[in-house]
């Protein structure tokens, strides 16, 4: 659906997160999950938030989402600030119990879309049934959830936030409880619809190699709290597995979280969990 | 080979079946072994005062079903039995959405259910006597307080249980008001809802029967538990056996059929069954 440029795709310059400071009540008082991170998302990039458990990457995600409020600081869509979760910033979860367990594949995306984008029944599941067939799960467009494989799942949940077409796609590790096989593929697979549909997208990872896989634009995060440590371009040629490129690429990114260039080098050390060889 | 592994589900599936059918007759069986040694035991003892033949309760419950006494009676026990149903569940929705909403509707919902509900339900019919007097009304408390106690606490838990993925999930979409509400709370925690509703059930019917028991709506009308306990002071013992069997076969469908049909055609369809 390259054409899809509906009402929700059609301001450009999508998001900006200003100063933003992120605080929860934990057990020890109030702990300090973002401090002071600032960035911007243009309009078609793909941007990895990259780093070991602990660094925020996913408490500042949800905050964009509009699920957790900032401390201090703005995090705005399209000028305006984000106050709750809408269908503008569609998310895809880690966990397989994203989707509706009462309904078919096709009838989860089919919801989203009447949902989120008011649209007419018919209209809805004929979109809803495109977007499964996008995602290799046309066989499966009836079947309920339960009967599918987690990777399968997962694909329902990225079918469901592609179709409604939203301003930028959240992606919270989606492939973290996949086997390396499927996540290698699964990755292969978001990255050819994401180039097709030319999406905006914020992906939060801890694995190296699947950063730099996805994205366009990599800022490594250093844990403790979560601070903004280093920027990557990654460069097209970068992008392809066994690349001398990619190699680099990940090879520098090893080495300056592991290295210490990051406040607190070892704190880094002791969280970084290293990603599964694939 | 390849079609051997795709015929595989279809021969579980079919055995499945199979073995569905060989525990209906298993079932079948037992159940005829049991008539069997009732008349039996029955026609040794020779005292149908004290335990009629399995024969002449089945002749019993014919005669009764035939002078539209005991349809009658049936009649009288399930329309008080679903008035008070209704009541109970609007009760225990309104208050397990207090519950959802705010502290202090959790709380009061907390504590009302720990006190009231190891309350054997039965034991306020002599409050609702004084409240009601004798009739209907008073019936119907006491079932509606049968059923509302295990159904709120089973809706409460079930909201409780639902997934915090699945509700971003649902907020993310823009689900807000009743919209999350009835497409997104409501069924995700249908399978603690369905339990407490059959639970419920079971309550208000063991309650119904027992309080019937006490009187009867008016003496020419009351529900099944009169039925057997006028029969009883009468001793028209057969009568009484006939009741008895009426009151478990209508146990039995409503479990077997209405509750396990709705499971089937909702959560475990959707494989939500714990």
């Amino acid at each position: 659906m390259d054409g899809g440029r509906g009402p929700f795709r059609e301001v450009s310059a999508p998001l900006s997160v200003d100063k933003v400071f992120l605080r929860y009540a934990g057990d020890a008082g109030i702990v300090t999950a973002v401090e002071d991170v600032s960035f911007a998302v243009e309009e078609g990039e793909r941007l990895v938030l990259l780093g070991p458990s602990g660094c925020g990457k996913s408490t500042l995600l949800r905050a964009i989402g509009g699920f957790l409020p900032v401390a201090e600081g703005a995090i705005r869509l399209n000028g305006r600030p984000v106050t709750g979760p809408g269908p503008d910033r569609m998310m895809v979860f880690q966990e397989f119990d994203q989707l509706l367990p009462w309904r078919t594949v096709a009838g989860n995306v089919a919801f989203a879309l009447r949902k989120a984008r008011g649209l007419p029944k018919d209209e809805a599941w004929r979109r809803a049934r495109e977007w499964v067939g996008r995602v290799g799960l046309a066989r499966f467009a009836d079947a309920y959830p339960h009967t599918l494989s987690g990777g399968m799942k997962q694909r329902v949940a990225i079918a469901r936030a592609f179709a409604v077409q939203p301003a930028i796609l959240l992606m919270d590790e989606p492939f973290a409880a996949l086997d390396a096989l499927s996540r290698r593929r699964m990755q292969d697979e978001l990255l050819s619809l994401c180039e097709a549909a030319g999406s905006t997208v914020i992906f939060v990872t801890h694995g190296i190699d699947e950063a730099v896989r996805i994205g366009t634009r990599i800022l490594v995060l250093s844990p403790h709290p979560g601070r903004l440590a280093a920027e990557y371009l990654v460069p097209e040629a970068a992008r392809e597995r066994g690349s001398a490129a990619f190699a680099e690429i990940e090879a520098d990114i090893h080495a300056r979280v592991f290295s210490g260039t990051p406040p607190e080098p070892q704190a880094v050390l002791a969280d970084f969990r290293e990603p599964s060889l694939v | 080979m390849s079609d051997h592994a795709l015929d595989a589900p279809r021969r579980a599936a079919s055995g499945a079946r199979f073995h569905l059918s060989t525990s209906f007759w298993r079932r079948a069986v037992i159940l005829a072994a049991l008539a069997l040694a009732w008349e039996a035991y029955a026609r040794w003892l020779g005292n149908g005062l004290l335990l009629p033949t399995f024969g002449e309760t089945l002749a019993a419950l014919w005669n009764s079903s035939i002078n539209g006494e005991l349809p009658a009676r049936v009649a009288t026990s399930l329309s008080l039995l679903l008035a008070g149903y209704g009541i109970g569940i609007a009760v225990a929705a309104t208050l397990t959405a207090l519950a959802a909403l705010s502290r202090w509707g959790e709380d009061l919902l907390g504590l009302l259910t720990s006190m009231f509900n190891p309350l054997p339900a039965i034991a306020l019919l002599p409050v609702a006597l004084l409240w009601f007097g004798i009739g209907p009304p008073s019936l119907i408390f006491v079932i509606v307080h049968a059923v509302l106690w295990p159904l709120a606490l089973a809706c409460h838990a079930g909201f409780r249980a639902v997934p915090p993925t699945l509700r971003m999930a649902g907020r993310n979409m823009g689900l807000a008001g009743p919209s999350y509400v009835f497409g997104l709370l409501i069924p995700a925690a249908l399978p603690a809802i369905l339990s407490g509703l059959r639970l419920g059930w079971a309550f208000a019917w063991r309650t119904l029967i027992a309080a019937e028991m006490v009187f009867g709506v008016s003496a020419r009308s009351g529900g099944l538990g009169w039925f057997i306990y006028t029969n009883r002071a009468q001793l028209e013992t057969a009568n009484v056996f006939a009741g008895l069997l009426v009151v478990v076969l209508i146990g039995l469908a409503v479990e077997n059929v209405v509750f396990r049909t709705l499971g089937r055609l909702t959560i475990q369809r959707w494989g939500q069954e714990s």
